[in-house]
C-alpha cells in the first residue's frame, strides 16, 4: 500500500463528519483538543474584559464607573474565569490534543469521555457568563467565603450560580484527569518505558493526578454549602454546630494545589521548549521529575498558608510556615536546571525563547514575594492587600501565561501547517511584558502602603491615586499586547504560507507527522527506543508513513492501537475505539439539566435527569460489549496481541481506579470534615444523638462483606467456564441490603437542619446510598451483559470493572455505618 | 528581606543572561547536574530558606500574646458594617467605630463578629486577625505613644466594605482613667 492510499483510507476511518455538525459527534483527541483551547481563549478574552473594567474602575479615587453591587461581580468573575474556565481548560486542551501525538499512539484512552468533559465545559462556563450577563452574577470573591455567601447574607441566585456552575465544570477536569492519567500511563508507543517518556507527558502525569486529588475537596465544599443555600443543612453556621472555617479548610485544600495544577503544565511546556531552543538536551531529566512529584506532594500541605489570620495556633503556623517555603526548594531546582540546560547549549532568540524570558523574570519575582508571604509576620501585614493580588499574578501570569504563550508559538506551525513570518509577534511581547511589570509592579507598591483588596473606591487622601493610574495605564498597555498576539496568531492561521515538516528541529514524535495532524495521527505507530526519537532517526515521519510501525494496515473500519505495559512499555493489548457519536453532547446535556434544575430548584426534573444520565450510561458501556471471543490481532513486527475485553485490567479498569481515587478523597474530605466540625466547632455537642441499631448496623455491615465476596467468587466461577449469574445476583442483594442500612441512616438521622451533626450524617447516608445505586446499576448491568451473551471464560474486563465499584461501595459503605452506629453504641 | 530578595533575583537574571554568551566546549551532563541541581537547585535555596524561617520563627514568637499582669482587656464585635468595642475595665462603656486604648499598656484585644467573617487591622499597631463567626481570637498591641490610628476590616464583606473603617485613640494617662469614667467627649 502507497503511503497516500494509506492516508486516504485512515482518514476515512477517523475523521470527523463534514463540517460544522461534526463538532457535535466528533469523539477525536485533534478536534477536542483544538475545540477545548479555543473556548479557554475565549473565556481568556472574558477575564481579560472584566480585568481592563476593574483596572477603569481602580484608575481614579471615588470611581463612579461601577458601584459596589456590580464591582463585586467583576472581580469575582474576573478571578473564577481565569482559574476555572481558562487556566485549567487550556492545560487539558493542550494535553488533549498532544498527549497522543507526543506518546506515540492515535487517540486518549476514552475518546468519548474527552467529548463529554468537553461540553460539560462549555455548558458549565456559558451558565456563569449568561449569570453574568444578567448581572447576576457572583460576588462573593473567588474564595466564596461563607457565611457571607450563606443564604441570610447572599440571598440572591448569584451564589448558586458559582456553586452549580463550578461544580458542572469540574466534572470536565476530573473527566480530563483521568483520561490524562490512563493515557500517558497505558496508550504509548511500543518501547517507550517510563524513563524515556517526553518529559511534558511527565508533568502531565502528575498534574492529572493533582487534579485527582485536588478538586474533591472544593467539589464537596460546593455541594455542603449549596445544601446549605438551598435546604437549610447548617454546615456553615456557627450557631447549630456548623463552622465556616471549615469551608476555608476545603477550599484551600484545593486551592494551593490548583496553584501548582495550573504551574506545572507551563513547566511541562518550558521543559519541552527550552531545549529545542538551546539546541540541546533536557538537564536533570530524572531530577526534574522528582521535583515536580516532590512539589505535588508538598503542595498539599500548605493550603493553611491562606489562613494565617484565621487564628490559628502558632506551632501550626510555624509548620506551615516551614512547609511553605520548603515548597520553593523543588521550584528553585527546577528554575536552576533550565538555566543549567540555557548554559549547556547555545539558545536562540525566536518567539518562545522570548516569552521563557518573560517567565524567568516574571516568576522569580512572583516565587520570592511568595516566600516573604510566607513568613508569618509579613502575611499579617500584607494579607487581603493588593501585594497579595500582584503577588499572585507575578505567579499565574509569570508561571502560566508567559509558558503557553510560548508553547503557542512553538505548537502554532503544528496545528497550522505554516510558518510564521512577521515581525508583530515581537512587538506584542514586549508590550505584554512591559505592560505587566508597569501594572503588578505598581499593585505591589500600593499594597505595601495599604490598600486593600478587593476595593471599589478610595478617597484622594489616601495617596494612592497616581500609583493607581500608572498601573490603569499599565494594563491597558498589556491588553493590547495581547490584542497583537490575538492578531499574530490569526494572521499566521489565515495566510497560507507552507513550512517545512519539524521547522524546530524537536527530538519528540509530535513532530513526526505530517502538519496540519492528521485525524488518526501517525499513519503506523513508532518502536521507541531512546528519549529523542526523531534525534535517533530523522526520517522517522517517512517511514511512519509508509506503514513500516505497527498497525500499518487499516481494516475492518476500526480505530485501532495499542496499549502498553505501564512500566516497560512492552505493547500488552488491542484497542479498537468508539467512532463518532453524539453521545457524549446528549449525556452533558442531560447532566446539564439536572444542574439547572438545582439552581433554578425546580426540583421535580432532577430525578428525570438523574434517570437520563444512568440511561445514557448504561448505552455508553453496551456498546462496548462483544457477541462473540475476540481473537488475538496481529500488529505488525510480528506480534499478536489479545483485545482489551479479555484482559483483566482493561482500559475501562484503570479508569474506573482513578476515577475511585478522586472519589475517595472526595469521602476522605467528608469525613475530614465530621472529625472538624465534631473536635473544633462550637456549637458541640449537638442537642440530640443518632439512636445507632444494631439491626441497621448488622443488615449493612453483612451486605458489605457478601457483595465483594460473592462477585469474587462470580470472577472465579466465569473464570472456569461456570455459570455466574447466581453469584452476581447475590452481590447485588448484598449491595442493596447496604443500600438500605445507609438509607435508614438518613431517615433516622436527627434533624438535619438543626444541627449540623444530623446535617453530616444525612450526607454521609446520602453518599451511601447513591453508591449503592451506582454498584446495584453495575451490577445489573452485568447480569444483563451475562443474560445477553456478552460475557465470557474470555470476555471477562467486565467483571473486575463491576468488583471494583462493589468493594469501593463497600468499603466506604462500612466506614459510614460505623461512623454513624459506632459511637453510641460505645458506652 | 527585601534586600535579600533583590539579591537573589538580580543572581538569577545574571546567569540566565550569561547563558547567551558565546561558549566553545561544553562540559559533560555530569558536571552540570552537580553545578545546577545539586549546588544551585538544592543547597542554595535550603541555606537562605532555612535563615529566612529562622526570623520569621522568631519575629512571630514576640509578636504573638502571652498572659502579663498589666494586659488592658477589650472586645471588638465586628458586624456590617461597624465595630463595636466594650472595655473590661469599665463595663458599662461601648464604642463604636473608635477605640480607645492607653498608650504604653499591653492590650489585648478579643475579636469576635456578630455576622460574617470580618479582619481587624490597625496596620501602624500590629497585623490583622480574622474575626469568625462562633470563633474568637485574641490580638495583642501595644501604643507606644498617645495619638490616633486608622484602623481597617481586612476581610471582603460585601457591599459596603470599601468604608469599613475604624480609629483607634491611645491616651495618655490621665485621659484614660478620665475615658473610663465615661467623662470624655
Ligand atoms: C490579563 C491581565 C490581568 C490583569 C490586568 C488582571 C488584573 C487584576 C486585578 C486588578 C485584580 C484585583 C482586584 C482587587 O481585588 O482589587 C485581579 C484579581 C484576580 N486575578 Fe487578575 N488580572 C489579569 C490576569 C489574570 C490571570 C491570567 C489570572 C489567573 C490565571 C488572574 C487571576 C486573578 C484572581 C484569582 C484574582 C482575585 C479575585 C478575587 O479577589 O476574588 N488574573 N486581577
Ligand atoms: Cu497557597
Amino acid at each position: 500500500m502507497k503511503a497516500l492510499e494509506r492516508h486516504r483510507k485512515l482518514t476515512a476511518i477517523w475523521a470527523s463528519e463534514e463540517g460544522f455538525k461534526g463538532w457535535f459527534s466528533t469523539v477525536n483527541h485533534n478536534d477536542l483538543g483544538r475545540m477545548f483551547l479555543f473556548t479557554a481563549f475565549i473565556f481568556f478574552i472574558i477575564g481579560g474584559l472584566l480585568a481592563m473594567l476593574i483596572r477603569v474602575q481602580l484608575a481614579t479615587p471615588h470611581s463612579a464607573f461601577a458601584g459596589p453591587e456590580i464591582y463585586n461581580q467583576i472581580f469575582t468573575m474576573h478571578g473564577t474565569v481565569m482559574m476555572f474556565l481558562f487556566a485549567i481548560p487550556t492545560f487539558e486542551g493542550l494535553a488533549i490534543y498532544l498527549l497522543p501525538k507526543m506518546l506515540g499512539s492515535r487517540d486518549l484512552a476514552f475518546p468519548r469521555l474527552t467529548a463529554y468533559g468537553f461540553w460539560c465545559y462549555a455548558f458549565g462556563g456559558s451558565m456563569l457568563i449568561v449569570a453574568m450577563l444578567f448581572g447576576i452574577a457572583p460576588d462573593g470573591g473567588w474564595f466564596m467565603y461563607p457565611p457571607l455567601t450563606s443564604a441570610i447574607h447572599s440571598p440572591g441566585i448569584n451564589t448558586d450560580f458559582w456553586l452549580i456552575g463550578i461544580t458542572f465544570v469540574e466534572i470536565s477536569a476530573i473527566a480530563a484527569a483521568v483520561e490524562i492519567t490512563v493515557s500517558v500511563l497505558k496508550y504509548r508507543a511500543p518501547g517507550m518505558s517510563l524513563d524515556k517518556m517526553p518529559i511534558f507527558a511527565w508533568y502531565a502525569l502528575i498534574t492529572a493526578l493533582m487534579i485527582l486529588t485536588g478538586f474533591p475537596p472544593l467539589i464537596l465544599g460546593s455541594v455542603l454549602l449549596e445544601l446549605e443555600r438551598a435546604f437549610g443543612l447548617p454546615f456553615f453556621q456557627a450557631d447549630l454546630g456548623g463552622d465556616s472555617l471549615l469551608w476555608q479548610h476545603l477550599f484551600w485544600l484545593f486551592g494551593h494545589p490548583e496553584v501548582y495544577i495550573i504551574f506545572l503544565p507551563a513547566a511541562g511546556v518550558i521543559s519541552t521548549v527550552l531545549p529545542v531552543m538551546c539546541r540541546t538536551t533536557l538537564l536533570g531529566y530524572g531530577w526534574i521529575v522528582s521535583a515536580a512529584v516532590a512539589l505535588a506532594f508538598l503542595s498539599f500541605g500548605l493550603w493553611v498558608h491562606h489562613m494565617f489570620t484565621t487564628g490559628i495556633p502558632h506551632m501550626g503556623l510555624a509548620f506551615f510556615s516551614a512547609a511553605s517555603t520548603l515548597v520553593a526548594v523543588p521550584t528553585g531546582l527546577q528554575i536552576f536546571a533550565w538555566i543549567g540546560t540555557m548554559w549547556k547549549g547555545r539558545p536562540e532568540m525566536h518567539l518562545p525563547m522570548l516569552h521563557i524570558l518573560g517567565f524567568f523574570f516574571t516568576f522569580v519575582i512572583g516565587g520570592l514575594t511568595g516566600v516573604m508571604v510566607a513568613v508569618v509576620p509579613f502575611d499579617w501585614q500584607a494579607h487581603d492587600t493588593a501585594f497579595i493580588t500582584a503577588h499572585l499574578h507575578y505567579v499565574l501570569f509569570g508561571g502560566f501565561v508567559f509558558p503557553i504563550f510560548a508553547g503557542i508559538y512553538y505548537w502554532l506551525p503544528h496545528f497550522t501547517g505554516q510558518k510564521r513570518f512577521f515581525y508583530l509577534g515581537q512587538l506584542a511581547f514586549a508590550l505584554v511584558f512591559i505592560g505587566f511589570h508597569v501594572t503588578f509592579l505598581a499593585m505591589h507598591w500600593v499594597g505595601l502602603l495599604g490598600q486593600r483588596r478587593r476595593i471599589s473606591s478610595y478617597a484622594p487622601e489616601d495617596g494612592w491615586t497616581a500609583i493607581n493610574l500608572i498601573s490603569s495605564v499599565g494594563s491597558f498597555i498589556l491588553a493590547i499586547g495581547i490584542a497583537l498576539i490575538l492578531i499574530d496568531v490569526l494572521l499566521h492561521i489565515f495566510t497560507a504560507h507552507r513550512g517545512r515538516r519539524n521547522p524546530w528541529n524537536a527530538p519528540s514524535l509530535e513532530w513526526a507527522m505530517i502538519t496540519p495532524a492528521p485525524a488518526y495521527t501517525f499513519a503506523s505507530l513508532p518502536h521507541i527506543t531512546r528519549r529523542d526519537p526523531l534525534h535517533a532517526e530523522p526520517d522517522l515521519a517517512v517511514r511512519l508513513a509508509r506503514g513500516e510501525g505497527y498497525l500499518g494496515t487499516p481494516r475492518n473500519n476500526w480505530r485501532e492501537t495499542l496499549c502498553v505495559d505501564i512500566a516497560s512499555g512492552k505493547p500488552e493489548m488491542h484497542v479498537i475505539y468508539p467512532t463518532n457519536t453524539r453521545l457524549p453532547i446528549v449525556m452533558s446535556a442531560v447532566t446539564g439539566l439536572f444542574f439547572l434544575s438545582l439552581l433554578l430548584k425546580f426540583y421535580w426534573t432532577v430525578p428525570l435527569a438523574l434517570a437520563g444520565v444512568a440511561f445514557l450510561a448504561w448505552r455508553w458501556v453496551w456498546r462496548l460489549g462483544h457477541g462473540h471471543d475476540p481473537e488475538m490481532q496481529p500488529c505488525g513486527h510480528g506480534i499478536s496481541l489479545p483485545n482489551a475485553a479479555t484482559v483483566e485490567r482493561s482500559p475501562g479498569w484503570w479508569g474506573s481506579a482513578f476515577l475511585l481515587t478522586a472519589n475517595a478523597t472526595f469521602f476522605a474530605a467528608l469525613l475530614f470534615g465530621f472529625v472538624f466540625l465534631w473536635t473544633v466547632a462550637p456549637g458541640w455537642p449537638p442537642p440530640e444523638w443518632f439512636a445507632p441499631s444494631v439491626t441497621e448496623l448488622g443488615t449493612g455491615v453483612i451486605g458489605a462483606l457478601v457483595a465483594p465476596l460473592a462477585l469474587g467468587h462470580a470472577i472465579r466461577v466465569n473464570r472456569q467456564g461456570g455459570a455466574p449469574f447466581p453469584s452476581v445476583i447475590i452481590a447485588l442483594l448484598g449491595i442493596v441490603a447496604l443500600g438500605l442500612a445507609c438509607g435508614a441512616l438518613m431517615w433516622r438521622a436527627p434533624a438535619p437542619t438543626d444541627h449540623a451533626y444530623g446535617a453530616t450524617l444525612l450526607v454521609l447516608g446520602g453518599y451511601g446510598v447513591f453508591h449503592a445505586t451506582v454498584a446495584a446499576l453495575m451490577g445489573g448491568f452485568l447480569a444483563a451483559q451475562i443474560r445477553q451473551g456478552y460475557t465470557s471464560a474470555t470476555r471477562r474486563a467486565a467483571f473486575a470493572i463491576v468488583r471494583l465499584w462493589i468493594t469501593y461501595t463497600s468499603l466506604t459503605g462500612l466506614f459510614i455505618l460505623l461512623a454513624a452506629h459506632l459511637p453510641g453504641l460505645i458506652p | 528581606m527585601l534586600i535579600g530578595a533583590a539579591g537573589i533575583f538580580g543572581l538569577v537574571m545574571v546567569l540566565v543572561g550569561l547563558a547567551f554568551r558565546r561558549k566553545d566546549t561544553i562540559d559533560g551532563d555530569g558536571q552540570q547536574v552537580r553545578l545546577w541541581i545539586i549546588g544551585f537547585g538544592l543547597v542554595f535555596p535550603a541555606l537562605v530558606l532555612g535563615a529566612l524561617l529562622l526570623y520569621g520563627l522568631t519575629i512571630g514568637e514576640r509578636l504573638s500574646p502571652r498572659a502579663g499582669a498589666n494586659v488592658v482587656q477589650v472586645t471588638a464585635e465586628a458586624r456590617r458594617w461597624e465595630w463595636r468595642f466594650t472595655y473590661s475595665d469599665a463595663p458599662a462603656l461601648e464604642t463604636t467605630g473608635v477605640l480607645h486604648i492607653p498608650a504604653g499598656l499591653p492590650v489585648d484585644i478579643a475579636i469576635t463578629t456578630a455576622d460574617v467573617i470580618h479582619s481587624f487591622w490597625v496596620p501602624r499597631l500590629a497585623g490583622k486577625l480574622d474575626a469568625i463567626p462562633g470563633h474568637t481570637n485574641t490580638l495583642r498591641l501595644e501604643a507606644d505613644r498617645p495619638g490616633t490610628f486608622q484602623g481597617v476590616s481586612a476581610e471582603f464583606s460585601g457591599a459596603g466594605y470599601d468604608a469599613f473603617a475604624f480609629r483607634v485613640i491611645a491616651h495618655d494617662k490621665a485621659a484614660w482613667a478620665a475615658f473610663l469614667q465615661g467623662q470624655l467627649e
